[in-house]
């Protein structure tokens, strides 16, 4: 299965939860928000949405900027 | 004889004591946007939101130098081009700051003169102000396109003074007047600012205050030219509200003529 993260095709070999992607990047407990397909995710609800194949995944957070 | 107080500087419901509002980018390394934005005395203070780097080291995060407990932050949509990126950058930076709804809100019109895209803008702040966010607004100095989105309920009208970047001052410091005088919510001079006269400038035309970023940034010493900022800020403020003098054609002596020991 691949879903597209940040705009790059990613592989997922294992079914996963949003929260178990941003454990897998290394973003636990970070500040980042998470858009799928267009649709905030609500940091309540990471753990209990799944990801599927062809899902557009965005992970962000903040930087500097004016 | 004690001086007046000013007003307070209210912006979507809260009072600051500082009328400058500073950005976090373009800056050496974090010590120096933190040093920076406090010696600058910002209380508003903007950052943009990008995509995380996948797979690199996670070095330390800008919201641990600027404190969400310290300063009122203000995500901007810098780099959105379509009023429905500015849109999604909002939502997730209020995702990103646990459901603080005060953004900036800028759509760009191309990349080489990053001019604020009106047309994008105000649908932008439509369904921004739709869906609850307290919108400042970066936009062009046409006072027709600001009292418009003022109508449409934006919290705050950021005209620029000149390109984003530019450091070319206040270009159409009449218009900014105009913006000015016929707006009820606080004004704000958005980009061009180059050094501290131009900030000043912007405050003697009566704006609310001034958002700037590279001119700090950029300086040799950013530093004392947030320090500069500051005091250029307070001091356009206090010439504004003190009004200035007339202007008069010839000179006008300031020491009495009687009594010279010449006569």
């Amino acid at each position: 299965m691949h879903i597209q993260l940040n705009g790059e095709p990613y592989p997922l070999d294992a079914e996963l939860t949003a929260a178990d992607l941003i454990e897998r990047l290394g973003l636990a407990g970070r500040r980042v928000a998470v858009e799928i397909n267009e649709e905030i995710v609500p940091r309540s609800q990471l753990a209990t949405t799944r990801l599927s194949q062809g899902d557009q995944v965005e992970v962000v957070h903040a930087i500097g900027g004016g | 004889m004690t001086l007046h107080t000013d007003t307070p500087f209210t912006i979507a419901g809260r009072d600051f004591s500082s009328r400058l509002l500073v950005g976090t980018g373009k800056y050496k390394d974090f010590d120096e946007t933190g040093a920076a934005i406090a010696e600058s005395g910002a209380e508003i203070v903007t950052f943009a939101v990008r995509r995380t780097n996948l797979g690199q080291e996670d070095g330390p995060n800008l919201l641990d130098v600027i404190s969400p407990s310290r300063y009122t932050l203000l995500p901007n949509t810098a780099g959105c081009y379509t009023a429905k990126d500015a849109v999604r950058t909002c939502r997730l930076a209020r995702e990103l700051l646990d459901g603080h709804n005060l953004v900036k809100l800028e759509v760009l019109g191309d990349e080489t003169t990053l001019y604020p895209n009106v047309v994008e803008t105000l649908k932008a702040a439509e369904t921004l102000l739709a869906d609850g966010f307290d919108v400042m607004v970066y936009t062009s100095d046409d006072p027709i396109v600001a009292r418009e989105l003022e109508a449409m309920g934006c919290c705050a009208i950021m005209p620029l003074g000149s390109l984003i970047g530019s450091g070319h001052g206040i270009q159409n410091p009449h218009n900014v007047r105009l913006i000015v005088e016929q707006s009820r919510v606080p004004v704000l001079v958005d980009a061009g600012i180059g050094t501290a006269s131009d900030a000043a400038m912007a405050m003697e035309l009566g704006c609310d205050g001034v958002l700037l970023n590279t001119a700090i940034a950029h300086a040799r010493e950013p530093l004392r030219m947030a320090r500069a900022m500051k005091r250029a800020v307070e001091a356009g403020r206090d010439a504004f509200l003190a009004g200035r003098m007339p202007r008069r054609q010839n000179a006008d002596p300031s020491s009495p003529f009687a009594g010279r020991i010449n006569g």
